[in-house]
């Protein structure tokens, strides 16, 4: 079971939480919605639940839900640029299909 | 796949569906926010602009490029141009159509071949089709839409906007102005105090000039010019009659016409990316028109949209150079030409690098997931102004300005008049639009009685008249008489107008009917598509059978044919569907050879597709 940053993503996810000033890491997830089914979520994590896994790639902290972790396992989260925006990338080898607008998956 | 942005905790929540839709006189498009990017969507034909053209038939109306074709055979059914009608009274709208003789609610009713329409359902049907992109766009029912209107639409014009929009099951979060939109798709309102803005909008059939004051995030309209027979179409009939002069011709007739448009457009488009471009003329006859030529010919008639930017300019009471921020909207802006001479006028450079015919729908989108709540982290909370002072008919034809003009909307206004006559019972309320002294100098919105007043002595009634302009810039007024404790207050519906109660009914129908109504969409749609195909098969069999290659490819594509024409009789959408991909796929090769063959005879005299859409 684990989750991995590419250098890119670790270094902006570092910069961000040290803008921000506070937060244990970053928290992935997923929610059910659009027109695929799911839906990755990318926060601040600033508590721990309960059950949550915490993993630890290139000096960040990435916080997950054991429910999540279920859909998330063995992903790749990198950072990049696609024409004019920049942004975060999930490389889910859990994936099976993508919606037109590239927000939501099944599984 | 989607890139994200981490968001704070508990904020990751599901975005809201929102777009901005570009309601066009010749044109409509609609936007969404994809990745925080604004962009428009294409149709099912891979268009992105929507021809503003319906039809009506058997089935449910046809929309867009599928309607124009229309237009020649069945001109009574067809409607073009209707945004020209929205708002608009019975003596006032085209006469190209038969009116219903009906005018006890003075909406003008056109004759169809599915019933009585009014431009309101006529444009709500645009807008269902523009709905249905958004909706599988962003997968699910829309939460909010941006509609634009031009900055000189007055309260009926906007009011009948609206009504469309209700009609095709639009959440209408606002109401914008085209230039407004435009501005907002360069980002002009994220500047702290941009001043003054021209939008210079040159499209189709239409220009529009309009002065836009910016400040702290309202935009005022402080003046709009234009001519509305004045576009593209316009430069079209010039380089029609160049090429007459060029070839000699004297008599022509309709087809050679049109094609000959359509060539003339297509280099006319051409000559902004080179310095020259072929046009055919048919009987082998080639012209070549240089950008110069292009530049000579139209001179005097873009001359003409400096002359109205003259005039805004000064009904707005500012000079050229107090201009700060000039935007370009409107395919004929992309002439290298035309830019050069605005930007000459206004002696700075002018907003190019946004596609000029999907601007406004851009601005729309962006402001529409605004007001739905999706953005973060910025309180842009653009606000419009009303354009004219709002204000009642008092003694001697006067106007009383209640709300003035340049207040920012929403806006609530009170004002207390009294009777003028001893034991007068009844006041008329007479509800203007303008900025003139004379009721007969303004534009007259509505009227309504207050009734009931108490007999008192003159002047000791108080009547309080109360204003109120929604975000939308629609209008409610009411009266109440407040010494007698007598309530009677009165709202106004604006003077053109559907009833209340014809538009409730129109919506429980479309509520009622809708899934009836998207499923027989679907089937009919399909079913003229497999027409389509079936008679364009037919035509290229009789035409050219002679080029099968032999009678097992005959047999294949027959066969194919068979299963569907059986298919379109009956009633499965979906099989319909693979039935036109099966008959498509075997006629493959026999299409190729054909095709190969129509080009090599194309120089001996050919047969354009009759008025081509460019996109």
């Amino acid at each position: 079971m684990a989750i991995s940053l590419t250098e890119a993503a670790a270094g902006q996810i570092r910069a961000h939480l040290e803008k921000r000033g506070r937060g244990l890491g970053l928290r992935l997830g997923v929610k059910t919605t659009g027109c695929s089914g799911m839906a990755y979520v990318l926060e601040f994590a600033d508590d721990l639940e309960e059950d949550d896994e915490v993993f630890e790639d290139k000096g960040v902290k990435v916080v997950i839900s054991p429910k999540s972790l279920a859909y998330l396992d063995g992903t790749e989260l990198d950072y990049g640029r696609e024409g004019l925006n920049e942004g975060f990338r999930f490389t889910n080898p859990n994936e099976k299909a993508r919606c037109g607008c590239g927000e939501s998956f099944s599984i | 796949m989607a890139l994200l942005q981490i968001s704070e905790p508990g904020q990751a929540q599901l975005k809201r569906r929102a777009c901005g839709i570009d309601l066009g006189t010749t044109h409509s498009l609609v936007a969404v926010l994809r990745d925080g990017q604004a962009a428009t969507l294409p149709g099912p034909d891979g268009r992105h602009r929507l021809l503003s053209v319906v039809h009506y038939g058997d089935g449910p109306a046809t929309v867009g490029w599928a309607a124009a074709q229309g237009a020649v055979e069945d001109p009574d059914n067809t409607f073009f141009s209707i945004k020209r009608s929205m708002g608009r009274g019975v003596g006032d709208v085209d006469d190209a159509h038969d009116l219903v003789e009906d005018s006890t609610s003075g909406v003008p009713r056109f004759h169809t071949a599915a019933g009585p329409k009014t431009a309101v359902e006529i444009s709500a049907d645009i807008l269902g089709a523009l709905r249905a992109r958004a909706e599988e766009e962003l997968g699910g029912e829309l939460d909010g839409a941006v509609i634009t209107v031009p900055a000189y639409f007055d309260e009926a014009q906007r009011q009948a906007t609206k009504d469309a929009a209700r009609l095709a099951g639009l959440p209408v979060l606002r109401l914008i102005n085209e230039p407004t939109a435009a501005s907002i798709a360069y980002g002009l309102d994220q500047e702290d105090d941009r001043g003054l803005i021209a939008v210079f909008d040159l499209g189709g059939g239409t220009f529009d000039i309009s002065i836009l004051h910016l400040s702290r995030g309202v935009f005022e309209v402080r003046a709009t010019g234009g001519d509305t027979e004045l576009g593209g179409d316009d430069l079209d009939r010039i380089l029609l009659d160049w090429v007459k002069e060029e070839c000699g011709t004297e008599e022509v007739d309709r087809v050679w016409t049109r094609t000959i448009l359509q060539a003339v457009r297509q280099a006319r488009e051409e000559l902004s990316e080179q310095d020259s471009a072929r046009i055919d003329c048919g009987d082998g006859k080639m012209l070549t028109l240089t950008r110069e030529e292009l530049e000579r010919r139209s001179a005097p008639l873009l001359g003409r949209t400096l002359q109205c930017c003259r005039r805004a300019l000064s009904d707005a009471g500012v000079e050229a150079g107090d201009i700060q921020e000039v935007v370009m909207v409107g395919g004929v802006t992309r002439m290298p030409y035309l830019r050069r001479e605005v930007s000459k006028f206004f002696s700075r450079e002018v907003h190019t690098g946004i596609d000029p015919d999907r601007v406004v729908a851009l601005g729309a989108a962006i402001q529409a997931d605004a007001l739905v709540g999706n953005a973060q982290d910025q309180d842009m909370l653009l606000l419009d102004v009303i354009p004219l002072s709002l204000g009642i008919e008092i003694m001697g034809e006067l106007v009383e300005r209640v709300i003035e003009r340049n207040t920012t909307i929403p806006a609530h206004h009170a004002q207390e008049f009294t009777t003028f006559k001893d034991g007068q019972t009844a006041l008329a309320v007479h509800v203007v639009q303008g900025e003139r002294e004379l009721v007969s100098d303004c534009r007259s919105l509505a009227r309504f009685e207050l009734r009931g007043i108490p007999p008192m002595t003159a002047g000791a009634a108080r009547i309080r008249v109360e204003f109120q302009v929604d975000a939308d810039g629609l209008l409610t007024v009411e009266a109440t008489e407040t010494v007698s404790g007598v309530r009677a207050g009165v709202s106004v519906k604006p003077s053109y107008g559907l009833e209340e109660s014809e538009i409730e009914q129109m919506l429980r129908d479309s509520v009622e009917h809708a899934e009836e109504d998207v499923a027989s969409r679907a089937l009919n749609e399909q079913r003229v598509e497999a027409d389509r195909v079936v008679q364009a098969l037919r035509d290229a069999l009789e035409t050219d059978g002679h080029i099968l290659s032999d009678d097992a490819e005959r047999s294949r594509i027959e066969t194919a044919a068979r299963a569907l024409i059986q298919a379109r009789d009956e009633t499965d959408a979906d099989a319909i569907r693979a039935g036109i991909k099966a008959l498509e796929e075997a006629c493959e090769p026999f299409v190729e050879r054909r095709m190969n063959r129509s080009i090599q005879q194309a120089m001996q005299g050919r047969r354009l597709e009759e008025f081509q859409e460019q996109d």
